[in-house]
């Protein structure tokens, strides 16, 4: 790489290439007073590029509800904390990995799980649970098939290996993600409150420490390479992909969390080097302090010769965090790495002038306000338009026409979508660290919290699909889910992280997509008392043009208060009584049975009350703590004839089902729904409890058989077979 | 009566094994790090579960380096009871303290799953409260759990009654559908699946129980005879 001067920089327009507009470029020059020299323009390019300064989507992500009374941290650290008493709190974050997984993806996969698992460590936290949200094109691609082979391994090669159980997630296939996999790492940890971290470099004098691998050329520029469109030409930015070593980074973990437990005088700070490297962690650092930063690139760690500054602020070299330790500690710090056999070099301290100023062989190579770089990015109010198709949708629902209802039933269960997730999740360990009481497989994960009776259940939720044709009441529905899914399990939702998988905000159309989603996730976030602790946006996700589906993932985290309360989906025992909560409408548009039928989705998103939707989980939060519910399952894509057979399926039992319905309404999505069971002797006193939100629907069956009475076609299921091919469908 | 748990940089159900012990059974359990080079403070030792060295090279193909390792094959030779379970199983076989090797599962692929055993020795020091072929259900997680040895030593394996643990339906590939077997003395025992992951209710099963039972049950004998 050739370092251009600085009015070459300007003549040639060398900062466009790098994601800077002219107007930028010349906002930066008036900050700085003068013409930034080529690390200084490498330095705000990528603290200016959308994936670190938000600068399209902050008027949008200010609509987030983000405190509440167990809230502890917000979103601008490393991951959001909430108290769950006794001195403890849950701290989680979710983080998009996309454009690394559609390039390399066991490489971009794995590095976006040891990415988030970073962030959580260095709030204090143990981490203690993993869940990945995964979509891609449809399984008949063999290009898909080999990405979604690789990215399970990359999740399953560094998740396994640093011995953090993978205890959920999705995966969900469409066109829409052909070109543009979406890869959300969400990792789960647990802290202790007294050893509350927080990303700053704060007391002039005090250390800035580099711990963990050294730096190489992989990642430069990931985080600009993260907000731009891909184009024909990919293959090119093979570069900007990072390599993972999870060995590294339990030690790293280990090493980290020994000292902050041990030394708490030590640390002052500490944050990931993630997205921008070195240039992000520090200038953030010393910035929120309200402090400056000198630091000298000639010590950091270097694993390949000749790097110029550039490369060491903007590597993402995986495995690295930054501390700032009090002046008298660094020899505490330095023999306690030594011990993990991990680099600690001292590069720079905090000083009192906010400056960011970088040294490489004696030389100032970079001197500029630090506030410049991590507060002073435009944001823009980007134009909006709806797009045409949701101006043109057909309003009625469509009415799925088919010959027998029972043969759709079969093809449902084997829609890669639906279908069971087992083949993919034995690849994970779910169960190292010995928490897991609900492994993958029913609504949530549910892990117990040692020393107590308490547990956390947890869940990411999304359907591109609803959004696309409703981004705003889709926005509320893919909240409302990942709640549902909580407090099926027998939990209290406490709060969200997103990723926000977009197309590019310069397109009025997708930018007007991800306004409408995030309007209705607030909302939804607002009605269920769930504040966003945490997140990230990528946008961009969108090849030659064409964007992927609007699609927000939330991550839901909620305390189940006993461990008595945890409730699964599978039926428990022939005789339980059956109830269907929240009525059934003739909702087709964006099901999987108008994917299926018509091979598309299409047509105006059925309707969805927030009321409703409350008053049924409030009647399910109720049922479970009075100890009705012997089983509890949202009902999801598929509806109500997927949900019965799901619940079958868990312990191979069967029902005897009765709805007076037509038979192709057993596949309508419309939300708000769980069915659950009901020990006979308590049947009468949960119809009490429920009023109008129920309804007997009927019995679980010894006899592994589904039988479904409608009043158009009576459906039967063989259990045993059909959970053979539903288990079956995924093997690629 | 303590019991030694190893950590090798990398392991990961170190802390597992410390709980089940501690936790579940009430006993004095430590945790040892493996620059250590003394072990005779201790009744038993563990070697867990995890990705010593990132099992970079081989599964317990650099631990078997350690320090510590040193120490536990003074411990093996002078009779005590050492287990060590899936990446302590491969370290014991790479320490050349059992026979045969673990190679990379048939799939290729990571398996977490639970296996259906049979205990078809229930007479060792690790597995005398279980009933003989009694059939139970452990946990697996391993990529590297496909038993091989040689059909000399598999011989000798029978013929010794060294074969502790069977798989059910093999879900790795291993020869004789081999998931746990001793050394020739019987003190010393690798195994694949995870008996400490089964000793909770809450957590789905019991029935890994049975071999930390059978250890304590073999521990307080040899106290009182001794």
């Amino acid at each position: 790489m050739i370092e251009q001067t600085a009015t070459a920089i300007k003549t040639s327009a060398l900062y466009e290439k790098w994601g800077l507009t002219t107007a930028e470029y010349e906002q930066i020059q008036q900050l700085i007073g003068r013409l930034p020299n080529f690390t200084e323009t490498g330095l705000f390019a990528a603290m200016w590029s959308e994936h670190c300064a938000y600068k399209s989507s902050k008027p949008l992500l200010k609509q987030f509800p983000t405190s509440g009374q167990r809230i502890l941290q917000g979103p601008g650290e490393g991951a959001g904390i909430i108290d769950i008493g006794d001195g403890q709190a849950v701290v989680f974050k979710a983080e998009s990995h996309n454009h690394p997984t559609a390039v390399e993806p066991y490489q971009g996969a794995a590095t976006g799980v040891g990415g988030i698992i970073r962030d959580i460590f260095s709030m204090g936290a143990q981490p203690i649970a993993m869940l990945d949200s995964l979509r891609f094109g449809e399984l008949t691609d063999a290009h898909t098939r080999f990405l979604l082979k690789e990215t399970v391994a990359g999740i399953a090669g560094y998740g396994n290996c640093i011995g953090i159980p993978t205890v959920g997630g999705e995966l969900a296939f469409d066109n829409a993600y052909t070109a543009n996999p979406v890869m959300n790492a969400m990792c789960v940890g647990l802290l202790d409150t007294s050893m509350q971290q927080k990303g700053q470099a704060a007391g002039a004098g005090n250390l800035i420490y580099y711990v963990g691998a050294k730096t190489g050329r992989d990642g430069i520029q990931g985080a600009i390479f993260a907000s731009a469109e891909f184009n024909d030409a990919v293959e090119a930015d093979r570069s900007a992909v990072q390599v993972g070593d999870p060995f590294m980074e339990k030690q790293l973990m280990d090493a980290c969390l020994e000292l902050i437990r041990e030394h708490p005088a030590a640390v002052v700070g500490i944050q990931d080097m993630g997205a921008a490297g070195l240039v992000s962690s520090s200038a953030e650092m010393g910035a929120k302090a309200g402090y400056g930063m000198v630091l000298d690139l000639d010590q950091v760690p270097q694993r390949e010769a000749g790097m110029i500054p550039y490369e060491l602020m903007l590597s993402e070299s995986q495995e690295r965090m930054l501390l700032c330790v009090a002046k008298d500690q660094a020899a505490v710090v330095e023999q306690l790495f030594a011990r993990y056999e991990l680099d600690a070099v001292q590069i720079g301290e905090v000083t009192t002038a906010k400056q960011y100023q970088l040294y490489a062989h004696g030389e100032k190579v970079a001197d500029v306000p630090i506030t410049a770089l991590v507060d002073a990015a435009p944001v823009y109010q980007r134009p909006q338009k709806t797009p045409l198709r949701l101006l043109t949708a057909a309003p009625q629902q469509y009415q799925p026409t088919f010959a027998s209802a029972q043969t759709v039933f079969a093809q449902l269960l084997q829609q890669p979508t639906i279908a069971s997730k087992q083949a993919i999740y034995r690849n994970y360990d779910t169960q190292v660290k010995t928490n897991t009481v609900v492994a993958p497989g029913s609504d949530a994960a549910v892990l117990r919290i040692r020393g107590g009776r308490k547990a956390l259940a947890m869940t990411t939720d999304g359907n591109g699909r609803y959004l696309y044709l409703n981004p705003e009441i889709g926005g509320q529905i893919a909240v409302c889910e990942a709640a549902r899914n909580i407090v099926a399990s027998g939990g209290v939702p406490l709060g969200i992280t997103d990723c926000l998988n977009f197309g590019s905000p310069e397109e009025p159309e997708s930018f007007y997509e991800l306004a409408q989603a995030t309007k209705g996730m607030s909302a939804a976030c607002q009605a269920l008392a769930t504040p966003v602790i945490s997140g990230n946006v990528s946008l961009y996700n969108e090849s030659n043009g064409t964007a992927i589906y609007p699609t927000p993932m939330v991550g839901m985290v909620g305390l189940i208060e006993d461990l008595d309360l945890i409730t699964t989906q599978g039926f428990k025992q022939a005789g339980d009584v059956i109830f269907l909560v929240g009525q059934t409408g003739a909702d087709f548009n964006g099901s999987e049975v108008q994917k299926l039928l018509t091979g598309e989705i299409s047509g105006a998103l059925f309707d969805f009350d927030l009321t409703t939707e409350m008053a049924n989980q409030k009647l399910i939060q109720q049922a479970i703590r009075a100890g009705l519910l012997s089983s509890a399952h949202d009902l999801a894509e598929g509806g109500l004839a997927v949900g019965l057979a799901e619940s079958c399926f868990a312990n191979e039992l069967g029902a005897n089902v009765t709805v007076a319905l037509p038979a192709s309404w057993l596949f309508a999505e419309t939300q708000s729904r769980f069915i659950v069971t009901v020990a006979a002797t308590q049947a009468a006193a949960f119809a009490k409890m429920a009023g109008q939100q129920a309804e007997q629907i009927g019995v679980v069956t010894a006899a592994p058989s589904l039988q479904i009475n409608t009043t158009t076609e009576s459906l039967t299921l063989a259990v045993r077979a059909s959970k053979q091919q539903w288990e079956g469908a995924l093997a690629w | 009566m303590k019991f030694a748990v190893l950590q090798f940089p990398g392991s990961n159900c170190d802390q597992d094994l410390v709980a089940a012990l501690r936790d579940v059974f009430q006993q004095q359990v430590e945790l040892i790090n493996y620059r250590a080079t003394d072990l005779s403070a201790f009744a038993a030792v563990l070697l867990p579960g995890g990705f010593s060295y990132g099992d970079y090279l081989r599964g317990g193909a650099i631990a078997r380096f350690a320090p510590i390792m040193a120490a536990v094959r003074r411990f093996a030779a002078a009779g005590g009871l050492v287990i060590g379970i899936c990446n302590g199983f491969q370290i014991l076989t790479e320490a050349g303290l059992l026979p045969g090797v673990l190679q990379q599962n048939k799939s290729a692929s990571f398996i977490c799953q639970p296996a259906a055993l049979t205990v078809v020795n229930a007479q060792t020091s690790f597995t005398n409260a279980y009933a003989p072929n009694q059939r139970i259900t452990l946990p697996i997680a391993h990529g590297e759990g496909n038993y091989y040895c040689d059909a000399a030593t598999l011989a000798e394996l029978q013929a010794q009654q060294q074969i502790v643990f069977t798989y059910q339906d093999n879900p790795n590939g291993s020869v004789a559908n081999i998931a746990g077997i001793t050394n020739r003395a019987g003190n010393v025992l690798g195994m694949m699946p995870h008996p400490e992951r089964a000793v909770e209710a809450l957590l789905g099963s019991t029935d890994g129980g049975g071999v930390f039972q059978s250890m304590l049950q073999t521990l307080t004998k040899k106290v009182v005879t001794a």
